[in-house]
Parts: C-alpha cells; sequence; structure tokens
C-alpha cells in the first residue's frame, strides 16, 4: 500500500467524520466539508462542460468548420445570465420561454403515450379466479379504480363512494409506506457503505503501521 | 408496577434521537464486521433482469447506460460491477455511455476491475466506454439517429468508428438490449419515455432503492423487462450471477438494522398511545 493512497484515504475519512458530526449537532466541521463538496463539484460540472459541451459543439464548429449557426443557441444560452442584473433579467425570459416551450411539445405527447396510455392499458386485466395472477388482476383494478374515487371530489364521499375512496386512501397510504421502507433501506445503505469505508482504512493502517 | 412502566414509556417518548442513531450505527457496523450470512430469496423482477441478459446470444451487442454518481455508490456500484460480470461470462459485447458526467470514471473503473482484470476482455473488442454526453434526453433521442454522430470519439478521445467493437453499429437497430444503472433524473424513466418505445428495444434497471416504487408499474405495464431495487436488488443479483459482493454483504446489516427501526416504530407507538390514555385522565 503506496503512501499517497492511505494519504487520501485518511482525508476521505476525516470528511466522512465531519459530516456526521452533524447528527450530534451542526459544528464548523460540517460546514467546512459541505461547502468543500459544493464547491468542488462546481469546479468539476464547469470544466466538464467546457471541454464536453463548449468546445465541441460551440468553438470548434465555429472556428474550425465555420458553421456559424451554432453561435444562435450559444446566444439564447448567454441570455439566461442576464438573470443576475436587475435592469436586464427581462432578456433571459426569451432563452426560457424558447427553451420551455421546445420541452413541454416533446414533453406532453411522450408524457401522454407513456406514462397515461400505456398505464391504463395495463391495467385493464383479466379478472378470473383460476389462478392466483387472476386475483392479482383484481387487486390492482381496485386499488386503481378505489385511488381515483379519492381523488373525484364533484361528488360527497358518501356511501358507496365514501367507502371506495375510504379504500382509496387505505392503498395510497399502503403504497407510500412501501416507499417509505425503501427509503429507510437506502439511506442505510449508504450509511453501510461509509461504515465499510471506515473499517477498511482501519485495516489499512494498522497493515501499514504494525504489518496485520 | 403498572406506574414503573408507564414512568419509562414516558422517559422513552423524550428519548434523545443521538441515542437512537448509536443504535443503528451498532446494528449496521456489527453484521458488518461479523457477518451473519442470513439468506435471502431472489424476487421476480431480479430473476427477469437476469433472464433477459441470459437469454442474449452470444456476442450479441449491449448498451450500458451507467447514469450515477458516487452519491448512490453504495446501492448502485455492486450492481454495475455484477452486470459487467454477467455480461463478461455469456461473452456479450458492451457499448457503456453516461448522460451523468461523474458515472464515467465509475464506469471505467467497473470494466478495469471485472472485464480487464478477471476475464481479460479488450477495449475496443469486447467492450467500449464512450464517456459522456450532455443533452439528457436528446442524446437518448440523438443515439436513435447515430450513435458514431452523437459520440465520435469515446471515453479515451480514439474515434468511435476506428473501433471493432462499433463496426456495423450505427444506432438502437444494432443493439439487443439497454441496461441503465440508474441514480436519478435522467435516468430509468428518461429512457422510458424516449426511447423503449418509440425504438422498440427492450429496457432493464438498476435504481436506487428511493426510486424503485416509481418503477414498478413501467414493470408491470412491460415498458421495463427487468428491475433491481436498490442494495436488495443488487444482493439477489450477485447472488444469482455467483459472487459475493458488497450488495450481499451488506444485507446483513440491512436485515439488522430494519429489526432495530421496527423495534423503535413500535415501542414509540406503545410509549405514545400509553401516555396519550394517562394524559386524557
Amino acid at each position: 500500500m503506496d503512501l499517497g493512497t492511505i494519504i487520501w484515504n485518511t482525508v476521505a475519512l476525516f470528511l466522512t467524520l465531519c459530516i456526521f458530526s452533524f447528527l450530534y449537532k451542526d459544528n464548523p466541521f460540517y460546514k467546512f466539508a459541505e461547502h468543500l463538496v459544493v464547491g468542488v463539484s462546481a469546479g468539476y460540472f464547469a470544466i466538464i462542460l467546457y471541454f464536453n459541451g463548449f468546445i465541441p459543439k460551440v468553438w470548434e464548429p465555429v472556428t474550425q468548420k465555420g458553421e456559424w449557426w451554432y453561435l444562435l443557441p450559444t446566444i439564447l444560452g448567454m441570455m439566461t445570465w442576464a438573470r443576475f442584473s436587475k435592469k436586464w433579467s427581462w432578456i433571459s425570459r426569451f432563452a426560457i420561454a424558447f427553451y420551455m416551450g421546445i420541452a413541454v411539445g416533446v414533453a406532453i405527447p411522450l408524457e401522454m403515450q407513456q406514462r397515461v396510455i400505456k398505464q391504463l392499458h395495463a391495467t385493464m386485466l383479466p379478472v378470473h379466479f383460476t389462478n392466483i395472477q387472476g386475483v392479482w388482476n383484481l387487486l390492482i383494478m381496485l386499488g386503481v379504480l378505489c385511488g381515483l374515487i379519492y381523488f373525484f371530489f364533484s361528488m360527497g364521499h358518501k356511501g358507496v363512494v365514501g367507502g371506495a375512496a375510504r379504500l382509496g386512501i387505505w392503498i395510497l397510504m399502503i403504497g407510500f409506506g412501501a416507499g417509505f421502507g425503501l427509503t429507510v433501506m437506502g439511506r442505510i445503505s449508504l450509511l453501510a457503505d461509509r461504515i465499510t469505508e471506515i473499517h477498511n482504512w482501519y485495516l489499512m493502517v494498522t497493515k501499514a503501521l504494525w504489518g496485520f | 408496577m403498572k406506574k414503573k412502566i408507564l414512568k419509562i414509556l414516558e422517559s422513552l417518548e423524550k428519548l434523545d434521537r443521538r441515542i437512537i442513531f448509536i443504535f443503528i450505527v451498532g446494528a449496521i457496523a456489527l453484521p458488518l464486521i461479523f457477518p451473519l450470512n442470513i439468506d435471502f430469496s431472489v424476487t421476480p423482477p431480479v430473476q427477469s433482469f437476469y433472464d433477459e441478459i441470459q437469454s442474449l446470444p452470444e456476442g450479441s451487442k449491449v448498451l450500458l447506460a451507467c447514469d450515477y454518481d458516487p452519491g448512490s455508490m453504495p446501492e448502485l456500484w455492486p450492481m454495475n460491477l455484477a452486470v459487467v460480470r454477467q455480461l463478461c461470462q455469456k461473452n456479450l459485447k458492451v457499448i457503456s455511455i453516461q448522460l451523468w458526467a461523474t458515472g464515467s470514471p465509475l464506469a471505467e473503473a467497473a470494466f478495469n476491475q471485472v472485464a480487464v482484470s478477471e476475464f481479460n476482455k479488450k477495449y475496443g473488442v469486447d467492450f467500449v466506454n464512450l464517456g459522456f454526453k450532455e443533452g439528457r434526453e436528446i442524446v437518448m433521442v440523438s443515439l436513435g439517429e447515430s450513435i458514431p454522430i452523437t459520440f465520435p470519439t469515446d471515453y479515451h478521445g480514439n474515434r468511435v468508428e476506428d473501433l471493432p467493437i462499433m463496426k456495423d453499429v450505427k444506432n438502437y437497430k444494432d443493439l439487443d438490449i439497454i441496461i441503465n444503472i440508474s441514480g436519478g433524473l435522467p435516468g430509468t424513466k428518461e429512457w422510458i419515455l424516449q426511447v423503449v418505445s418509440r425504438f422498440h428495444i427492450k429496457l432493464v434497471s438498476g435504481c436506487t432503492a428511493v426510486s424503485a416504487p416509481e418503477f414498478y408499474p413501467y414493470l408491470q405495464s412491460g415498458q421495463l423487462v427487468g428491475l433491481l431495487g436498490g442494495m436488495k436488488g443488487a444482493a439477489e443479483y450477485e447472488k444469482l450471477v455467483g459472487e459475493t459482493g458488497l450488495g450481499r454483504r451488506g444485507m446483513d446489516s440491512q436485515s439488522v438494522s430494519h429489526i432495530v427501526v421496527f423495534l423503535f416504530i413500535l415501542i414509540g407507538n406503545i410509549a405514545y398511545f400509553s401516555t396519550r390514555k394517562k394524559k386524557k385522565r
């Protein structure tokens, strides 16, 4: 194990502990690590986007190939920077409007097709009692219908509609519970990874210092 | 006796959250240091993820989109390693791209660790890393027109058209499946919206546990043909691929810490309802 690896791993360990110190209370070590992350990320992305975006998509086409029309989106992009000036911030609206127009135009047909029509189609399932799949299909259908009824406010939630709406809220709660459970699992994974790193650092340092 | 229990429950209601943190750290750290090897079963979404790749004939070309960053590494890095391992075992040709700037060095590291070190695979022949391209959904759609125009050079600066693996690869028509390791946006949802139906190509996804519930409906509708959700998904997949990686090692911690969280929720609720009764009186 070379010295450089040990030093960088020790720096990583120190920064991990700085972040964890927030669990006790807010402190300068936490603030230092937090600001470092923001600064490093901003610097990293600025360089990546410069070499990956500006150079091949603006500089090279314009200066080497004479494709001047690449300047048009560049000007639009630069207009968004006007937001930093109170006097000129209105200029940025043109670029944002242009971007939003394209984004909405692209998104609406796809969202309708992929997230509404396809999902509706997937809900229209054969209900039968010959095997367990038929029962699951019934559950999916009931879940969707009751969930939709809960959000249907044009009728009072009384009688049959009220019962379906109550079932709908229960189904939504089960969904939220599953989501929350998976979120907990995700957070535990992050902590397990950091603890593994601390353990690996301990093993690395003891091996480097005492040879075991 | 009853008074004593009530007093304990009252004190539990005011329990300092930092004590709970210590319990959670203990529940995660101890099983990592002293493994319990708790067994677990493979769920259908993970099985179909594995089967879809396994069913491809040798030499098929696969697009591996590593759209994640170091922040989601604990869940997605084990998946990335296991995916590359299965692809190498099956002798499939892997073309990797990244729509997240920070995904490029991670994809590169996964190839070096598995494809090069373990399987002796050759860069440019068996696998290639085309690197990162800004543009999110636009890049996805552009790949449907032409991969060499969207990515003229690879991560190392080589001309993509000169690489043997890229011979006869023009767009999605020349690929057999897309594997997306997704840390967020752009990720699996965008691949489904922009690519799956439009270009008629299958998609399997490995995602973080937080985003997994969002993708289950797509699995049910067939827009997604396999799903690995979080560390549990990674662990199940590692079991199928036949390795003991970071996912499987973390499952003991998951199980023990979930029991601790469950007990705290249970105790918290008992304390709340017991003391509420007393307060009402």
